[in-house]
């Protein structure tokens, strides 16, 4: 293992903004794996922290390719990570939305673009980041549809869901977007939990990484199970919207399978208590998002299901 | 007469209200013009507060020079006024990213549907923003090159400093202005001051262009001023200047003054080794029409922008 210092920005008082890198295996750039771009990510710091401890132990038992090598940064934004804002303090930019960067402009710019320049050729990025929007979700790879993304590769992280995205203007400014720009096969590893830690969903993206790892030959050890992924376009998820404002109740989890028309939720009214809206399934299939934000405001997204009529069948 | 725009609840005893004022002549014919004055889409951004005020009261001391309809929309997002945040609070985003709107859509998406209902028509709009609180400007337009040939003219008669034409790399397609120029309602974008403040001078002068534009509409019979020449850019001719060190950042000059070559513009100094750390100088002949207000700065953070030009200001 080699930790290496990939940036520097000097501060007035704070001690300087500093990017490490941990590199294992051989000098060819293979897979980059980022953590926390936000200073709120900290499940997606804890796997970067927990791949580095893995991969540090399988180096000293001769379990990693020697030719190929693998990088993993735990977190591109340590000061927001110390000072627990989302987004870069000063400004409230997002780096990750500053992506590929550029060596004059304003602070974020500057941090992108020296990150970049030493990420920008490897083979594969990996991205563990945190979901848009607030609540649970199924975990997943999700891949941007720019036109060279591999679909086939990402079955080799075992999730259970591979999800295309169709760019949206805000996300070709993004490390995902902007590294397959760049030649790199690049994921995103959706794992539920962002400020808070929850272990067992974190060892689900961190198992995802050493299966991608291992069905690439990059680390020599036996593959365990993982998930025949399902690839779905994110706009086939159907939405369920609330039409009251309130106290949102829902009685279904991730991953749970629907009936078509069955109650999955209700809103009661703040002030008084009683019930003033049942959320019905407005199709048959699986859970894939919900919110988790009790207080409800109206035609706000609560629910997204992947849609199959025979996810019935299937015992849960 | 105060009259609502939206109107959508909240969880918790409150309703989500956009208000707009609306003054007109006692007598309507029907066919008069209309102007829209709208701010407060970024909740930290005031300097359209004492606008929206200012034309009131100009109208109100001559209510009988009144010959078209003026509608004033001081605050889109008044929870981010209330707030002091520039996005919706909660939605955790900005206002100015989600037009048209969306009647079906999540609440922020249906206020602003209604929004542009209610503005779509209008002879003119005038969507006043400020700047943020690092910098200050001077009051200025911002036209998207796709929409110069309509809004250059009417941007000469606002009585402001500087047209700003930016190229069609930096279109925003979900901002309030671009949703409304696209079906055919002129908007002018005005930002000046800083955030968070209000700049009495730069309000008054720019409600001394709004009447100039309502003269022009026909909306007004009074006496108006005439309207300062503004100098009109395209992106190729901005100069930016970037902090090469972080530090405190003291500059050495005024807003809006001319600069040379080699001028220095301010310097960004060390109170803890009680150094200079770096000068900053002007690399063009030119105007600088933004000046940083705020004084801590990190490496890269934006201290000034130089029109490049050669003639003057007086
Ligand atoms: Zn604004």
């Amino acid at each position: 293992m080699k930790k290496v210092q990939l940036y520097e920005l000097k501060s007035l008082y704070r001690d300087s903004l500093k990017i490490y890198g941990y590199q294992f295996g051989g000098s060819e750039k293979t897979v980059c794996i980022v953590g926390a771009i936000r200073g709120n990510e900290v499940q997606q710091l804890y796997m970067c922290s927990q791949l580095v401890r893995i991969l540090n132990l399988l180096e000293n038992r001769g379990q990693i390719d020697t030719n190929r090598g693998i990088m993993i940064v735990p977190s591109i934004n340590p000061y927001s990570l110390n000072t627990n804002t989302r987004f870069w303090a000063t400004d409230n930019t997002d780096i990750n939305r500053m992506f590929p960067g550029y060596d004059l402009g304003e602070t974020t710019q500057r941090i992108a673009d020296g990150f970049f320049k030493k990420v920008n050729d490897y083979i594969y990025g990996i991205h563990f980041t945190s979901f848009y929007l607030e609540g649970n979700f199924t975990p997943h790879v999700r891949i941007m549809k720019t036109g060279f993304e591999n679909t086939e590769i990402a079955r080799e992280f075992g999730m259970p869901y591979i999800m295309l995205r169709n760019p949206k203007p805000y996300d070709t400014t993004t490390l995902n977007y902007e590294w397959q720009l760049w030649g790199t096969q690049a994921f995103s590893l959706y794992t539920p939990g962002t400020d808070q830690i929850d272990k067992a969903q974190a060892n689900e993206g961190i198992n995802a990484v050493l299966r991608f790892l291992a069905n690439q030959g990059l680390i020599h050890i036996s593959k365990d199970g993982g998930h025949c992924s399902r690839i779905i376009e994110e706009q086939e998820l159907v939405t369920v919207r609330t039409n009251q404002s309130g106290i949102l109740f829902l009685n279904c989890d991730c991953g749970d399978h629907i009936k078509e028309g069955q109650i999955i939720g209700e809103i009661l009214d703040t002030y008084e208590g009683h019930t003033i809206e049942e959320i019905k399934a407005p199709c048959s299939g699986r859970i894939f998002y919900h919110g988790s934000n009790p207080l409800i405001y109206s035609n706000t997204a609560v629910v997204k299901i992947i849609q199959d009529p025979e996810a019935e069948y299937f015992q849960q | 007469m105060i009259q609502t725009v939206a109107a959508a609840p909240l969880p918790a005893a409150e309703n989500y209200i956009v208000k707009k004022q609306r003054l007109q002549p006692e007598n309507l014919l029907g066919n008069e013009k209309r102007i829209s004055i709208v701010t407060g889409i970024h909740g930290d951004e005031l300097e359209g507060q004492y606008v929206c005020y200012e034309i009131q009261q100009r109208i109100n001391e001559h209510p009988e020079l009144l010959t078209g309809i003026v509608d004033i929309y001081p605050a889109l997002n008044p929870l981010g006024i209330d707030s002091i945040t520039r996005g919706i609070p909660h939605f955790d985003l900005d206002m100015n990213r989600i037009f048209p709107g969306n009647s079906e859509g999540s609440m922020a998406e249906y206020i602003a549907s209604k929004i542009i209902n209610d503005v779509q028509g209008s002879d003119l709009c005038v969507d006043i923003h400020a700047s943020n609180i690092f910098l200050r400007e001077i009051p200025q337009v911002r036209i998207n090159e796709m929409c110069a040939d309509t809004l250059v003219p009417f941007a000469k008669r606002l009585n402001i400093d500087y047209i700003w034409v930016h190229g069609t790399a930096t279109v925003l397609e979900a901002t309030f202005a671009h949703s409304l120029n696209s079906i055919g309602t002129p908007v002018l974008v005005v930002e000046m001051g800083v955030g968070m403040r209000v700049t009495r001078e730069y309000c008054k002068e720019l409600v001394d262009g709004i009447f100039v534009e309502m003269k022009d509409l026909g909306i007004w019979q009074g006496s108006i001023i005439e309207p300062k020449k503004p100098i009109i850019s395209t992106d190729g001719e901005v100069h930016y200047l970037n902090a090469g060190y972080a530090g405190v950042f003291i500059p050495t000059v005024e807003h809006w003054t001319s600069v040379k070559k080699g001028d220095k513009i301010g310097e960004i100094i060390d109170p803890l080794e009680g150094i200079i750390k770096e000068e900053i100088f002007s690399d063009c002949d030119g105007i600088l029409f933004t000046l940083r207000e705020y004084p801590v700065v990190s490496e890269g953070s934006l201290l000034g922008r130089i029109l490049e030009r050669n003639e003057v200001i007086a």
